[in-house]
C-alpha cells in the first residue's frame, strides 16, 4: 500500500510561475497594443498637420495659379497606410472598442477634410478629382461590402490617383452624417459607391467601376494600400 | 471588450500552461533522481525474478513473429522468462505463423475462442506460475534491454507494476511522424506521473506486473476496450504503487493511416472518459493522492478545452481561408508583396499566451526527447505535429464525447 502525499506547496509554487506567466502575457500584450493606438495617433496628428498646412497653402495661394498648388492634396500614402492599419486594428480589438471607435471618428473627419480640400482644388484647376466615396457597414448587414472594399484596393493599388474615401455608414460623426445625409445614402442598399456625384449601389465589379471612370486607365504604378 | 469566448479560452490556456508548469517543476525537482535511477541499472539485480509475458493475438499474422522474436532476444536469463503466446480466435494466418516457435522450450502456445483482448489476457493469467506478469501486444516489439532495466524496480517492495517507455516502429509517413512526438511528449509526462504517484494507464505494450496484483483484484475486465486503463485506476483505487522504467523500451507499430488512427484514439479517449465515469470516487478524494486532486481532473478538462481552443483555432483557419477565396474570386489571384510591418504581428492575449504555451509544449518535447534517445533533435516531425494534430484532435475527441453521451459503442478495428 503506497502512502499518497500531497505536495501542497508544490502546487502553490507551480500556481505563482503560471500566474507571473499569464501577467507578463498580459502586460506584453497591452504594451504592444497601446504602442500600435500610439503609432495610430502619431500618423493621424501628422495627416492632419500636413491637411491643415494644405489648407493654409490654399487659402495663401487663392489667388494664385494651379501650378503653384501643384494640383494635390497633401493626403500622402500615410492615409492609405493608416487605414490598412486601423483595418488591422478593428479586427484584432473589434468593432465595438472605444478605443477603435474614437481613431476611426478621428481618421473619417480626416478624410473628409481631405475630400472638400480635393473638391477645391479641382473647381480651381479644372482637373476632375479621381475620387470614390465608398459607404459600408460592418453589422453583418451587408454581404457585399467585403467584396467591394476588395475590389477597392485592388483599384487604389492599380491606379495610385485614385483616391478612395472609405466610411463605416454606423460611425458616430456628424460630419460624417452630414455627408450620407447630403449624398442620400440609403443604409439598406449598401455597399454603396459615390463617383462622379453619382450614387451606385450594391456590388460593383472592377469593370464596372472602369467603365464609368474611363481616365482611370490613363494611370497605372503600384502602390501597397488596403480598402476597408 | 474581451467576450465570453476569449474568457473562457483564458481559462482554459491558464489551466493548460499551470499543467505544463507543473510537470515541469515536478522535471526540475526529480531530475538528479531519473539520472541516479539509470546509474543503478549498470548493476542489475541480484537475483531475477521468474517472468512470463503472455502475447494475446488476434489476426497479426503480419507482425507476430517479430513481437515473438524480440522477446526471444531479451537479454534476460532464460530459464526465468516463458513467453505465452494466446491466439485469441484469429481467422487469418496467426496460428498456422506461430506454430513455427512451438519446439522452443521458453515457449507456450494456445488457442481459444475469440473473446478480446482482457479474455486472452485473463486466459494466460489463468495459468501464471512466474513471480512478475506482463504483457505484449502482438504489434510490438521490445528493446533487448527493456526487462532487465524493469525488473530493478521491483526491488522496492512496494512498487507493484513497472510501464516501460514506449516509441513508434520506424515512423515513415506524416501520420507516423505526428505520432513520434505525441509519444515523445508520452515518455516524458508518464515518468512525471509515476513521481507523482498519478499514473492512470498501465499500457498494453510490456506493463510487468506482480502476480499477487492479480492475485488480489482479479483479472482484466473488458472496460471500453482500454483495459490498461481500467487496470491502472484499479490499482490506484487500492492503493497500489505504479512505476515507471524509462529506460525500458519499446517499440509499437503506429496506424500509418488516418482512418486508423481516429479508430484507435477514439477508442482510448472513449474508454478514458468511461473508465474516470466508473472510478469518479477518485476525483477530488485527498488520499487518492495527485491523481484525485489534480491529474484525473486535469486530463478530464483537457478534452474539453482541446475540443474548445483547437475547433476554435480550426474555424478561424477555415474563415480565413474562406475570405482569401472570396478575395481571389472577387479580384483574381495576386502575388502579396512582402514588406514586413510589425503592426500585422498579432499581440492579442490569446496569441501571447498561446505562444508561451505552445513554446511550454516544446520545450517538454525536447526533454522528452533527451530522456528517450539521450539527444535533442529538430526534425520535421514537430512541423508536422503541430501543423496537422490540431486539424484531426479535435475529430476524435468530439466523437469521444458524443458516444460517451449517448453511449455509442467503440470498436478495436
Amino acid at each position: 500500500m503506497e502512502q499518497r502525499e500531497i505536495n501542497w506547496k508544490k502546487y502553490i509554487y507551480a500556481f505563482v510561475i503560471t500566474a507571473i506567466i499569464f501577467s507578463t502575457a498580459i502586460y506584453l500584450s497591452n504594451y504592444f497594443g497601446q504602442k500600435k493606438i500610439d503609432d495610430i495617433r502619431a500618423i493621424q496628428d501628422k495627416i492632419s498637420i500636413d491637411i491643415l498646412s494644405s489648407e493654409t497653402q490654399f487659402s495663401l495661394l487663392e489667388e494664385s495659379s494651379c501650378a503653384d498648388l501643384g494640383g494635390q492634396s497633401a493626403l500622402s500614402d500615410e492615409l492609405n497606410s493608416l487605414e490598412s492599419k486601423l483595418t488591422y486594428t478593428e479586427k484584432d480589438r473589434g468593432t465595438n472598442d472605444t478605443e477603435v471607435q474614437t481613431l476611426k471618428q478621428y481618421y473619417s473627419l480626416l478624410e473628409i477634410k481631405d475630400y472638400i480640400l480635393m473638391q477645391k482644388i479641382a473647381d480651381k484647376c479644372g482637373k476632375p478629382p479621381l475620387t470614390i466615396i465608398y459607404f459600408y457597414s460592418n453589422k453583418n448587414d451587408c454581404s457585399d461590402c467585403e467584396k467591394e472594399g476588395y475590389v477597392l484596393t485592388d483599384l487604389r493599388n492599380q491606379f495610385p490617383d485614385l483616391r478612395v474615401y472609405s466610411f463605416d455608414y454606423n460611425l458616430d460623426v456628424s460630419a460624417l452624417k452630414t455627408l450620407i445625409s447630403i449624398n442620400k445614402v440609403d443604409e439598406t442598399k449598401l455597399p454603396a459607391v459615390y463617383i462622379k456625384n453619382k450614387l451606385y449601389y450594391g456590388f460593383q465589379s472592377e469593370a464596372d467601376i472602369e467603365k464609368i471612370m474611363p481616365e482611370l486607365s490613363a494611370t497605372s504604378t503600384a502602390t501597397t494600400t488596403k480598402v476597408k | 471588450m474581451p467576450n465570453f469566448t476569449n474568457y473562457l479560452i483564458y481559462v482554459f490556456l491558464f489551466i493548460s500552461l499551470y499543467y505544463e508548469v507543473f510537470l515541469l517543476i515536478t522535471y526540475f525537482e526529480k531530475r538528479l533522481l531519473m539520472q541516479s535511477e539509470t546509474a543503478r541499472l549498470r548493476h542489475g539485480v541480484k537475483k531475477y525474478p521468474t517472468v512470463t509475458i503472455i502475447v494475446p493475438c488476434w489476426n497479426e499474422e503480419k507482425t507476430v513473429c517479430a513481437t515473438i522474436n524480440s522477446l526471444l532476444n531479451l537479454n534476460y536469463p532464460k530459464d526465468k522468462l516463458k513467453i505465452m503466446i494466446v491466439d485469441d480466435g484469429s481467422t487469418d494466418g496467426t496460428w498456422g505463423v506461430v506454430q513455427k516457435f512451438a519446439n522452443k522450450k521458453q515457449i507456450e502456445i494456445y488457442h481459444k475462442e475469440n473473446g478480446g483482448k482482457h479474455t486472452a489476457l485473463n486466459f494466460g493469467l489463468e495459468k501464471l506460475t512466474t513471480d512478475l506478469v506482463g504483457c505484449l501486444d502482438a504489434d510490438s516489439f521490445v528493446d533487448k534491454d527493456a526487462l532487465r532495466n524493469t525488473v530493478v524496480y521491483f526491488e522496492d517492495k512496494e512498487t507493484m507494476v513497472v510501464t516501460p517507455s514506449i516509441k513508434i516502429w520506424k515512423p515513415k509517413n506524416i501520420i507516423e511522424m505526428i505520432q513520434k512526438v505525441e509519444y515523445a511528449w508520452g515518455i516524458f509526462v508518464r515518468k512525471m506521473l509515476s513521481y507523482m504517484g498519478a499514473m492512470y494507464v498501465t499500457p498494453g505494450p510490456f506493463s510487468i506486473f506482480r502476480k499477487e496484483v492479480f492475485e488480489k483484484l482479479g483479472g482484466y475486465r473488458h472496460a471500453y476496450l482500454t483495459e490498461d486503463m481500467e487496470m491502472a485506476m484499479r490499482l490506484q483505487a487500492n492503493h497500489y504503487k505504479i512505476a515507471n522504467s524509462h529506460n525500458s523500451v519499446v517499440y509499437t507499430v503506429a496506424p500509418n493511416a488516418l482512418k486508423k488512427l481516429y479508430k484507435q484514439r477514439l477508442r482510448w479517449t472513449y474508454g478514458f472518459i468511461k473508465n474516470v465515469i466508473d472510478y469518479k470516487f477518485l476525483f477530488f478524494k485527498k488520499e487518492y493522492g495527485n491523481l484525485g486532486i489534480f491529474v484525473l481532473p486535469m486530463a478530464s478538462i483537457s478534452i474539453f478545452s482541446a475540443i474548445y481552443i483547437l475547433t476554435l483555432a480550426v474555424f478561424s483557419f477555415l474563415r480565413s481561408i474562406f475570405h482569401e477565396l472570396i478575395k481571389i474570386n472577387t479580384v483574381g489571384l495576386h502575388w502579396p508583396t512582402w514588406n514586413f510591418d510589425w503592426f500585422a504581428v498579432n499581440t492579442g492575449l490569446i496569441s501571447i499566451i498561446s505562444l508561451l504555451a505552445f513554446l511550454g509544449t516544446v520545450l517538454i518535447i525536447f526533454v522528452s526527447r533527451k530522456m528517450a534517445d539521450g539527444k535533442v533533435k529538430l526534425g520535421m516531425d514537430l512541423v508536422w505535429f503541430f501543423a496537422i494534430y490540431s486539424f484531426i484532435a479535435p475529430l476524435w475527441l468530439t466523437k469521444a464525447v458524443y458516444n460517451s453521451i449517448f453511449s455509442v459503442k467503440t470498436k478495436w478495428r
